[in-house]
């Protein structure tokens, strides 16, 4: 295989990564192949699948509340989800170095709490904690919280910078050297007042001394996944790595040239942020049968009923008279604040919604499409749909023509979904020379190919 | 005769042990307390003891000798793992203990705590439980900033103290209320996958908490499913009247530190009664005493390890526990009696680890099995299971209408 990507570059090794399946529509629980979401042994076979494969992380994400429409608990999904640091801590049992990320909102939480509970992962796992970074969350979710729901949406943004800022202060306050444990002297401590820190800012009045010393990777790998303009400045001033929702070769270059041209300002390389998309595939022997099993998956990811129900979500108000095979409604979407469907990210998305209602009654006349129909249309479409050749050289192809640095990968059955890619597309990237046959490091930081933290840390990065 | 009741044995693990000067016995391992082996062999020993369960010892704060903040001594342990993360951690790779993890609640959130311990109950597979622990510190506040805490003077007895107590365990046990609740939110057939009529759940039996309180309002329902034992294993340990009341209306189990028999009786009977103004009497409640061990094979060899321990330490070593200082079979005596009192269990807190440890598992359960009144192998897959605690019932199955 050559050595050189299209572009006449060496080639980029690629990252991949296993998010487990979720709470979501793209997970598909009625397949009978479809497993618990709970039990502690889907975990187990998930993340060793991700670690045959070498992977990079196995990432988790969050949800503090259970999602409701029209006033009540959302049905049709996989519905409910264990507690992320219990799960990678287990984790960390079952595996020897496959990176451990999970998703912890900075709103609902308090960043002592937070650093030693990461900190403590990352001893726990011999370096391989990752932390992804939320940014935001909604009063709805504060119902569950004595803090509650009060923050402005800007206020959450700025508690999230500074409770980052925090974090770290608390992760350096040790340095790594000050357990001395010597049994003839009865030194245990090089330094008396080791872990003091303080802190009086907009959101935190904190002092005192940090309990856990400093772990193998210093601070949990740091993932944020924004992609408005101020995230991907937030992203590039601090993040190692972003997520995106770009896997697509024309959505995913822009982003990547234009997160990468912001890190030089804080006086990083772009190799010290990697950008990883989400993204879902289907195989199948031949392209032919992939393409034809990739439909099947769409029409069990959307039923009728989980057309309607998507629908509701931007027209923001009752369609359930409405027949899924039959056309779009001719009433308006109810502008305002979304009263239908609450605790899902997709509502926020729509951000303009008679534009995109108007956007798609287009499409469904011009390609003459039920609801339902064209649900599958424009909701989340697969990645990667063919055979393992084909769906390695995609993959090569888009990470060489950088519109990424690699993927995270989200199967539809839970949990033996990864089976498939781990043991048919992973040799294939493997033989091109793109992807490691065996891990070179212990640590995540060591896989993702991020330098070890010097401390103390350059004052640009505090 | 009729058989003696079988007795229940736990140790609680802190560190290199209790003592302050436990982390120089030649056989600590003193440079590996953050590590994940170490974690994973004390508690796969407590499981060749077939002990009840192990609890993990936390703290907000750094250790400390002093009340009023962090000391600046570097001649004890300094520096810990979160408790519930080190519980989940060693949980995949041992079989039959309990693991019960420290967490505090003053400055926690109930709906954190609640999903973190029912998982551990999960990836144990039935075996989780929780320490319930306060915070009354002023400078633990300072850690989280988001609260003063109501203050406990030197004098416990004196009435601002018991006050300021009653505050800090109300809240407690309006805490446990609600992850409780969040435990009991998910009936235990909620999840359905009927692809006939494509729900994944049946709403109508996940259920809002609606806690509303003094300290807390929460919604509900937990994001977690009821986890396998129903209810995870709730203990306290606790000193004086106000946490005995807690305790009674709260836990399942009662950490208790009864000096002899008498202080026993008078304890027991003090939880129990606690327990009847609960309106729980007719529900199983553990009291279990607490002793921190010094063990060896004879009694001068035991005295001589914990001596020389008070002389690193520079100071006799004391605790809230009273302490054994002996043979296991002298302990063994000793637990007969002040079970007599009416104790159902204990709790060993082992001055030295892994030697008093193992003193423990390798010394005196052998002596208890011999005995007659210690199990020979785990003979119930969970942890409630073997405390004789059934599974209980969700309180929200038996209403009708459910969640909205």
């Amino acid at each position: 295989m050559s050595q050189n990507s299209p572009t006449g570059k060496p080639r980029k090794q690629i990252h991949l990564a296993a998010h487990f399946p979720g709470v979501n529509n793209t997970t598909v629980w009625s397949d009978p192949r479809s497993g618990s979401h709970i039990e502690f042994d889907s975990f187990l076979r998930f993340a060793q699948a991700a670690e045959r494969a070498k992977f990079d992380f196995l990432f988790l994400a969050e949800g503090l509340r259970l999602r409701e429409q029209g006033g009540q608990i959302y049905d049709l999904d996989v519905v409910g989800r264990p507690d992320t640091f219990t799960i990678l801590a287990a984790l960390a049992a079952v595996t020897d170095r496959l990176g451990l990320a999970g998703t912890i909102n900075s709103t609902f939480n308090e960043p002592y709490e937070v650093a030693r509970q990461f900190a403590s992962l990352d001893h726990l796992s011999g370096g391989r904690a990752a932390w992804n970074v939320v940014t935001s969350w909604d009063a709805f979710t504060g119902e569950n919280f004595r803090r509650g729901g009060y923050l402005a949406q800007e206020d959450r943004y700025e508690r999230a910078k500074l409770f980052m800022r925090t974090t770290w202060e608390l992760f350096d306050s040790w340095r790594g050297e000050e357990i001395v444990a010597d049994k003839e002297t009865g030194v245990f401590l090089a330094d008396a007042t080791v872990g003091t820190f303080e802190r009086h800012d907009a959101q935190f009045d904190i002092r005192g001394r940090f309990d856990v010393p400093r772990s193998p990777q210093g601070r949990p790998v740091i993932f944020q996944a924004g992609d408005s303009d101020e995230g991907r400045e937030f992203a590039a001033a601090t993040a190692d790595a972003i997520f995106s929702r770009h896997a697509t070769l024309e959505a995913g270059r822009p982003f990547y040239a234009d997160v990468k041209a912001r890190l030089t300002k804080y006086g990083r390389t772009p190799e010290q942020l990697l950008i990883l998309p989400a993204a879902t595939f289907v195989l199948g022997d031949t392209d032919a049968e992939a393409r034809e099993y990739a439909d099947v998956v769409r029409r069990q990811q959307v039923s009728g009923q989980t057309a309607i129900r998507f629908l509701e979500q931007l027209w923001n108000r009752d369609l359930s008279e409405y027949d899924p095979d039959g056309p779009l409604p001719d009433v308006d979407p109810v502008v305002g604040e979304n009263a239908i469907a609450r605790g899902r990210a997709s509502v926020r998305m729509y951000r303009d919604p008679l534009q995109t209602a108007k956007e798609w009654r287009e499409l469904a006349t011009a390609k003459k499409l039920s609801i339902r129909e064209l649900m599958i249309e424009v909701t989340g479409r697969q990645s990667f749909v063919g055979s393992p050749a084909t769906v390695a050289a995609e993959i090569d192809d888009l990470v060489q023509r950088d519109a990424s640095d690699g993927f995270i990968l989200v199967p539809h059955i839970t949990p033996d979904g990864l089976d498939d890619f781990a043991d048919k597309v992973v040799p294939i990237l493997q033989e091109r020379g793109v992807f490691r046959t065996d891990y070179a490091g212990t640590t995540l930081r060591d896989h993702l190919g991020l330098a070890p933290l010097e401390v103390p840390l350059p004052a640009g990065r505090r | 005769m009729p058989a003696p009741l079988p007795l229940h044995l736990a140790v609680a693990l802190e560190g290199a042990g209790w003592h302050p000067s436990a982390w120089r016995d030649p056989r600590a391992r003193a440079d590996e307390l953050l590590s994940p082996a170490y974690w994973t062999d004390l508690v796969r020993e407590a499981e060749t003891g077939t002990l009840d369960l192990v609890t993990v010892e936390d703290s907000l704060g750094i250790q400390t000798t002093s009340p009023d903040g962090p000391d600046d001594r570097v001649d004890q342990v300094r520096g810990r793992l979160d408790a519930v993360l080190i519980a989940a951690r060693v949980a995949p790779v041992t079989r039959g203990v309990g693991v019960v993890p420290v967490a505090t609640v003053t400055h926690t959130e109930p709906f954190h705590v609640s999903k973190a311990i029912a998982t551990l109950d999960y990836v144990s597979r039935g075996r989780a439980g929780w320490q319930v622990r306060v915070s009354p510190r002023e400078w633990e506040a300072e850690l989280f900033g988001r609260r003063t805490v109501p203050a406990i003077g030197s004098d416990l007895d004196a009435p601002e103290s018991v006050a300021a107590m009653e505050e800090l365990f109300d809240e407690a046990a309006d805490y446990v209320e609600v992850v409780r609740r969040l435990w009991d939110s998910w009936e235990d057939d909620a999840e359905i996958r009927d692809v006939a009529t494509g729900r994944f759940v049946d709403r109508e039996k996940l259920h809002y908490i609606d806690f509303e309180g003094r300290w807390f309002s929460v919604r509900g329902p937990s994001i977690v499913p009821r986890p396998p034992q129903g209810q995870p294993l709730v203990t306290a340990l606790a000193h004086r009247s106000v946490p005995y009341r807690f305790a009674a209306k709260a836990a399942d189990v009662v950490f208790v530190t009864a000096h002899d028999a008498e202080e026993a009786g008078r304890i027991v009977a003090e939880v129990r009664h606690e327990q009847a103004a609960a309106g729980r009497q007719d529900e199983p409640l553990h009291v279990f005493g607490d002793l921190v061990v010094f063990l060896a094979d004879d009694e001068r060899a035991a005295a001589e390890r914990k001596a020389h321990l008070d002389a690193l330490s520079g100071t006799d070593f004391t605790s809230d526990a009273p302490v054994f200082v002996g043979t296991p079979g002298g302990l063994a005596d000793r637990l007969e009696d002040l079970r007599g009192a009416g104790l159902t269990g204990f709790r060993l807190r082992p001055g030295t680890i892994p030697h008093d440890l193992e003193a423990v598992t390798r010394g005196l359960v052998p002596e208890l099995r011999r005995r007659g009144i210690f199990r020979e192998r785990y003979d119930a897959p969970t942890l409630r299971g073997r405390l004789g605690l059934e599974r209980p019932a969700n309180r929200y199955a038996a209403t009708t209408g459910g969640a909205r």
